[in-house]
């Protein structure tokens, strides 16, 4: 009953929806239909798990004071004022938490970002070497790319876009489609392992 | 420069985070985990104002639409996992979505990633095109064919095999060469785009 | 210690510093050099203002968060810009909570310039979770699966919505994203109900992007923040902007010109180093 029976789920409703895609029928629309509402609403609920488990972690770390406990207090203290803004008054344009979103979030998360910009930089200065004939042509296409994608390089060797357009389009597009193919076998291969129970990662142990 | 306390808290912050540059401090752990908080609240609240009131509480109080209420028991078997001795309830809702969504999948997978690729792949070299896209094309016919090769590990890369692999290292040494290019790209530009907010939301030194 | 292995040595904080400069000066003095259009930019501009007015909308999908909306919000509002001033029918759909802020804050930056309404010109629609049931979910019925639009009016009662009921009323889906859900749209959405997909993506995903181009489950192509300044400069050529009207992109090329040339700088000399480091050790 703890494994079978969502192992039953997940075949039911894997190979259903496979049947269906080849069904034209008004019946088999509206099944498709309605398993998409429901996804949407089940959806709903793990969202809600996925919030809980993250004030877990820090509720833990504030009782057994571990490391950067003071910390969490701040976490958690945002959580409840910015939940309590968003329910209590709601989210249109001029919201307090539209200005919580666009003044605390916006800035900290691309910034955090925008940091790989400096890293990178170091990362490139120290470790991009043409150690083997491979590497070489890694490096000289990146250098070539880097050249020629902005203003400077297409002003300085103007027939230089075109080139870098038919690297793109011809041996990258070749090599990204190889990749692309065996990523998508791959996925079906996995979905085909899950809907047949062989794949049962999901359901985590116990 | 503006007089705007929310952008100066905003470029207060920035600073904060830009200060990890130099070494982790304070100012950087206070503005992350501030950080993380608004994150989760403002999702708590983007999903009660956008899925639960409109999609469950609505429909099943206010409309008396009952069907609704299958789904809603469905979903409500994930908190489950709150209680150790039920917590295996979980798995029905997470097998009903997996379980759907590769049924879902597979069928569109085939089309878009397999069959609409490989038939590009194979319709490119035609008679009649001009020369120069001919043999372009014929690039990348060997490029696919070969990169495919090289991922293909059950048999070992020996002789024949062996070298049409080494021809697909090649092309995929290309395209990251051509991929770090773009990723230079990108994060720069995120630090043009704070860089930008800096000087002209906050100092207001640039137009 | 030679030079070599002292420049090898170097504190990373310089180089950070260095980047730093190159960012900031171009900023400050701009030098405003052109850039170059790319086939797909133009592929793209051009499927969308063959768009009627009033007729066919287009559903914008912001696919992204704060962490990409340096390169990607430009290109959102670039692309609002050019629907408004042609009287196209916007839908904007956010799949991740944190995405939906996203599409407030384009649409506050762009709409008050062309005196667009919510529900006549632009529909702004609520987060739904469950992605992939969402695009899908859409080829059925949009009204049947949003209910309201974020501000909370039915979609009913929208006389923008009055004739649009799924993605048979949609010209162009356009995901504008940092992730892979672009192709998904291509292949779930693409695939399943035949309408186009555009899409405007950071520069990171913009190679992997080249193979659906060549297939045309793509119709067009934003790169980065040069896509952005790309369309940028195209609908301000056409008349489609205001003469205020700040090109965010255009502006940050030029500071992208010169760490570009600082990267090359520092990876030749990096490599100059290394080969003579080695020449030294083999000594």
């Amino acid at each position: 009953m703890k494994r079978q029976i969502p192992l039953i789920i997940a075949f039911i409703c894997g190979i259903g929806m496979i049947i269906q895609f080849f069904i034209p029928h008004p019946v088999s629309q509206k099944t498709y239909e309605e398993v998409l509402h429901w996804q949407i609403i089940v959806g709903i609920f793990m969202m809600i798990i996925a919030v809980r488990s993250l004030c877990v972690v820090h509720i833990d770390k504030i009782r057994r004071k571990k490391e950067g406990w003071g910390y969490s207090f701040i976490t958690l203290f945002a959580i409840a004022f910015t939940a309590f803004v968003g329910i209590a008054f709601g989210m249109g344009e001029e919201s307090l938490i539209s200005d919580l979103y666009q003044y605390i979030m916006v800035p900290m998360q691309s910034t955090m970002f925008s940091l790989l910009a400096f890293y990178m930089a170091s990362a490139a200065y120290r470790a991009f070497k043409a150690r083997t004939a491979q590497a070489t042509l890694l490096l000289v296409v990146a250098l070539v790319v880097m050249f020629g994608r902005v203003p400077v390089g297409e002003r300085l060797v103007p027939w230089l876009p075109r080139v870098i357009e038919w690297i793109l389009m011809y041996p990258n597009m070749a090599a990204q489609r190889g990749i692309l193919l065996g990523v998508g076998l791959g996925m079906i291969a996995t979905s085909l392992k899950i809907i047949l129970g062989i794949e049962r990662g999901y359901l985590g142990g116990g | 420069m503006s007089y705007n306390p929310w952008v100066w808290f905003a470029a207060f912050l920035t600073l904060c985070t830009f200060s990890f540059l130099w070494r982790d401090n304070p100012f950087y752990k206070f503005a992350e985990h501030l950080f993380v908080g608004v994150s989760v609240g403002y999702t708590i609240s983007i999903l009660y104002h956008n899925s639960f009131m409109p999609r469950v509480w609505e429909p099943i109080v206010t409309n008396h639409q009952y069907y609704v209420l299958l789904p809603t028991l469905l979903g409500l078997l994930a908190f489950a996992i709150f209680f150790k001795k039920i917590s295996w309830l979980i798995r029905y809702p997470i097998a009903f979505i997996m379980g759907s969504t590769c049924g879902i999948s597979i069928p569109r997978s085939f089309e878009g990633y397999i069959f609409k690729h490989t038939q590009s792949t194979i319709t490119a070299i035609s008679p009649g095109l001009p020369p120069f896209l001919l043999i372009s094309n014929i690039i990348m016919v060997i490029g696919v064919i070969t990169t495919l090769l090289y991922f293909y590990f059950s048999l070992e890369h020996k002789g024949v095999m062996g070298k049409v692999a080494n021809v697909g290292i090649w092309y995929i040494m290309l395209a990251f060469g051509a991929s770090f290019g773009y990723t230079v790209m990108a994060r720069v530009s995120l630090l043009i785009g704070r860089l930008q907010f800096l000087l002209h939301d906050w100092l207001g030194v640039i137009k | 210690m030679n030079i070599w292995e002292k420049m090898m040595d170097i504190d990373r904080r310089w180089i950070y510093l260095l980047v730093g400069i190159c960012v900031l000066i171009p900023l400050i003095r701009p030098v405003g050099l052109p850039t170059f259009t790319t086939p797909y930019t133009q592929a793209l501009f051009d499927y969308i203002d063959k768009i009627p007015p009033d007729g066919s909308a287009i559903l914008i999908s912001f696919d992204f968060d704060p962490a990409t909306a340096p390169e990607l919000l430009p290109m959102a509002q670039a692309i609002l810009r050019h629907c408004f001033f042609k009287d196209i029918n916007v839908l904007c759909l956010g799949l991740y909570p944190t995405y939906i802020g996203m599409i407030d804050m384009a649409l506050s930056n762009v709409k008050d310039d062309y005196e667009a309404k919510s529900g006549e010109d632009f529909v702004f629609l609520p987060y739904v979770p469950g992605v992939t049931a969402v695009m899908l979910s859409i080829g059925e019925d949009i009204k049947r699966t949003f209910g309201r639009d974020y501000y909370g009016v039915p979609l009913d009662s929208l006389p923008m919505m009055r004739h649009i009921r799924n993605y048979d009323d949609i010209a162009l889906v356009l995901s504008i994203s940092g992730t892979q859900l672009p192709r998904e749209w291509a292949v779930l959405v693409g695939t399943t109900y035949h309408v186009r997909v555009g899409v405007g993506t950071t520069a990171v995903s913009a190679a992997e992007f080249y193979t659906f181009l060549q297939t045309g489950q793509f119709v067009g192509m934003l790169g980065g923040l040069k896509g952005a300044a790309e369309y940028e400069n195209l609908i301000h050529a056409k008349g489609y902007t205001k003469k205020d009207t700040r090109k965010v992109a255009s502006m940050g090329m030029d500071a992208q010109s010169f760490v570009h040339m600082l990267m090359i700088v520092l990876i030749v000399i990096g490599n100059i180093a290394y080969f003579n480091i080695r020449k030294k050790k083999a000594r």
